[in-house]
């Protein structure tokens, strides 16, 4: 009897309180389901990255450079000099604790490490001690600490746990975007080759090949063209897609998970179908690129650079073949980049004309010096002037909320537009509550970057609020699909609604649309987009 | 007094008392947001949380204890927990156990009679039931969380084979059904 352990020996790991120190005095501790797996080597080396090579977060040596921190010491002052913005905030933060609790991972995961003020302490700390003069002298007391490794693989874990959304900087009253410190931190440990898979290499992808799948052009067209075939046997119209047009009207750019990625493809029948109806019933001409077959941006989430190269790609094909102007599908990122940072990167596109609806005289102010023109405000224009047959009765079997997606939201102001479409194609909308739409909008959890199967876990808990919101109208009005316009939320919605609200489906804008449009000559129309009986067509 | 009427009239003693308890499993900086934000959408583990364990101590509270009903109380908490990477299994799914030392330290002398001690060991079993229950749903949770895992890395190779011109699929007649059927 007395070999056998006592219970209090085996209990010992069964420690229910978390230890009560100071948040500098907990060392990092890296959980699988929280992190993404290690940048491909291949793939940075495609792109010219500094540093590259082979590591895994899990391993106590990640194999840096030997002057790492000299590096770092070096890229973080260059990029203060350069970028007054980060500066700013790195000074003026008074930990007021605004921001605190609006962060979706802290709200979900619970660790205090992803409250927005905290995570930006992370690099805050190591900026006092490296440039300022009270953090050179008094150290801790002035919240400042030296950078060494536990401070690197910290910093890694939290700037790859916070998605870009925004929702925080809504709420600073000193208005620091923490994205933009995250989009810096992010850029320092790029530096040091420390990126990941889910983002190298789509990136490098995108850059060589025009997507990030790596999709060559013959195999972009053939996806479409199954899709051409789908329609056709649902509605009996050949949609005959162009590619490559020179002289069209409009080209037309979408995130290639339309493409690809279910729920999203039925967004993308729907706009090969609104195309169709446009040209037969008013001769718009839209053209698609196998070229810049991307509008997603993941060059975002490595550096400046990078996010510029991708982005002119888009102008780059709108200048060859000689269009108007451009029209930009349902996409995240795509549009903060546009709206944020391709004027000053790539702007402006003066090759281009300020972008006027041709059918509805309707001229697009918020796109003069961009050029490019969202799909659901262009939608909504062309309801609003009863340009669209439309059937909303096709839609009575759903329930719709919409979500609004961080960067068409809290990045371009876009909130009413998409609700205008939904409206006048479905006859059932409720919103969520007040506080998780529109600029206090929760992020799905997976954005910038984050939406890999390796990191279940962190998507799970980062969408846990806005599925909190979708459980609430679920059970009070019956909801039973999720819009939202981007291809991200759609690729990352469903599990997160399999997982919390396994009665909603997902749906792009645009399916929606289609569902409801009436295409000239088309046959009596007995299933929707996915192949599911119409409202009344049950057998 | 029996020993249910007892537990029924310190019911909100012993239900703060573990309420607290369980947002303790947190650091403090979380759990002091647990306990102070009370809307609903910002803060949905609190919410969660405190439905749960009001809905649940009310369920062992009952004569009969319906064992469905414990599990639909239980699912939202541990389905929280399951995903919250900085539990063990233990700490994810265990917090059912502390109602037992919590009930013992708010009865303290009221249990010195060998009938109430008999009745509490029965109520102690309900307690063991309950968090046996906790441990299925967890286990649930885990196993839906890889096989989304599993699947995305399917769905990957599939379509990667797709792309590559691989994959020749079984042609459908009129009637949609497959042909070789």
């Amino acid at each position: 009897m007395s070999d056998l352990p006592k219970s209090e020996e085996i209990l010992k790991d069964v420690e229910h309180a978390p230890p009560k120190k100071g948040w500098m005095n907990i060392p990092v501790d890296i959980r699988k389901g929280m992190y993404c797996y290690a940048a491909n080597p291949k793939s940075l080396n495609a792109l010219g990255f500094p540093n590259v090579h082979e590591w895994n977060p899990k391993d106590e040596d990640w194999n840096l450079p030997e002057n790492w921190q000299e590096i770092l010491h070096k890229g973080f002052k260059e990029r203060l000099d350069r970028f007054r913005s980060v500066k700013v905030f790195m000074d003026i933060c008074v930990r007021c604790g605004a921001c605190a609790d609006k962060c979706h991972y802290f709200i979900g995961t619970g660790d205090p490490k992803n409250m927005p003020v905290l995570r930006a302490e992370l690099l805050r700390s190591v900026y006092r001690n490296d440039f300022t003069l009270a953090g050179k002298l008094l150290g801790k007391i002035a919240g400042a600490r030296k950078m060494d490794e536990d401070v690197l693989k910290e910093w890694w874990y939290y700037l790859f746990q916070c998605s870009e959304c925004r929702r925080c900087s809504v709420f600073c009253p000193y208005g620091i975007d923490t994205a933009e410190i995250t989009i810096f931190g992010r850029e320092l440990l790029n530096l040091l080759g420390l990126n990941i898979d889910w983002i190298a290499t789509p990136v490098a992808n995108c850059y060589r090949t025009g997507n990030h799948l790596g999709i060559q052009p013959h195999a972009f067209k053939d996806m479409l063209d199954f899709f051409v075939e789908d329609i056709e046997d649902i509605t009996g119209i050949n949609v005959e897609p162009q590619f490559n047009k020179k002289g069209a009207d409009i080209l037309f750019i979408t995130p290639s998970g339309d493409v690809f990625a279910d729920p999203g493809t039925y967004t993308c029948m729907g706009y090969m179908m609104l195309f169709k109806y446009l040209k037969d019933k008013y001769g718009l001409d839209v053209t698609w690129s196998t070229y810049a077959s991307e509008g997603g941006n993941f060059g975002f989430f490595t550096s400046h650079e990078t996010m510029k190269r991708l982005n002119s790609k888009m102008y780059a094909e709108a200048k060859r073949l000689g269009v108007k102007w451009i029209l930009g599908g349902e996409c995240g990122h795509m549009w903060r980049v546009i709206n944020q940072y391709m004027d000053t990167m790539n702007g402006p596109a003066d090759f281009l004309e300020e972008p006027v609806n041709p059918i509805t005289g309707t001229r697009f102010e918020n796109a003069k010096s961009t050029k490019m023109v969202h799909i659901s405000e262009f939608t909504a224009d062309l309801i609003k002037h009863g340009k669209l047959d439309l059937d909303p009765s096709r839609n009575d079997d759903l329930k719709v909320t919409f979500h609004d997606s961080c960067n068409p939201a809290r990045g371009m102001g876009m909130f009413d537009e998409p609700r205008y479409v939904i409206r006048s194609v479905c006859n059932q909308f409720y919103d969520m509550p007040r506080n998780t739409i529109r600029e206090n909008t929760f992020c799905c959890g997976s954005g910038s970057g984050l939406n890999a199967g390796e990191d279940m876990e962190l998507r799970m808990t980062g969408g846990l609020p806005r599925a909190n919101a979708v459980k609430f109208v679920h059970e009070k009005h019956g909801v039973n699909m999720l819009a939202c316009v981007c291809a991200i939320d759609r690729a990352a919605f469903p599990d997160l609604m399999s997982y919390w609200v396994p009665e909603v489906d997902v749906t792009g804008l645009t399916e929606l649309v289609a569902n409801a449009l009436i295409l000239p000559g088309e046959k009596q129309r007995e299933t929707n987009l996915r192949g599911e009986p119409l409202p009344g067509m049950e057998e | 007094m029996s020993l249910e009427k007892l537990l029924e009239k310190r019911k909100s003693e012993i239900l703060k008392k573990w309420y607290n308890q369980v947002v303790d499993t947190y650091p403090p900086e979380t759990a002091l947001f647990l306990r102070e934000q009370k809307d609903a959408f910002s803060n949905p583990v609190g919410k969660a949380t405190r439905d749960s364990l009001h809905a649940l101590l009310g369920e062992l509270l009952k004569p009969e204890m319906d064992s469905e009903a414990v599990r639909s109380h239980l699912d939202p908490v541990v389905r929280i927990r399951a995903v919250q990477a900085m539990f063990t299994p233990s700490q994810a799914a265990g917090f059912v156990y502390f109602l037992k030392d919590i009930i013992r330290e708010v009865l303290g002398r009221d249990l010195d009679n060998a009938d109430r001690l008999n009745r509490l060991l029965a109520f102690e079993r309900r307690i063991d039931d309950m968090s046996m229950s906790a441990f299925n749903i967890y286990m649930k949770c885990r196993e839906a969380v890889f096989q989304m895992k599993a699947n995305q890395e399917k769905n990957k190779i599939y379509k990667a084979f797709l792309r590559a011109g691989l994959v020749e699929e079984i042609p459908r007649d009129e009637t949609g059904n497959h042909k070789d059927a």
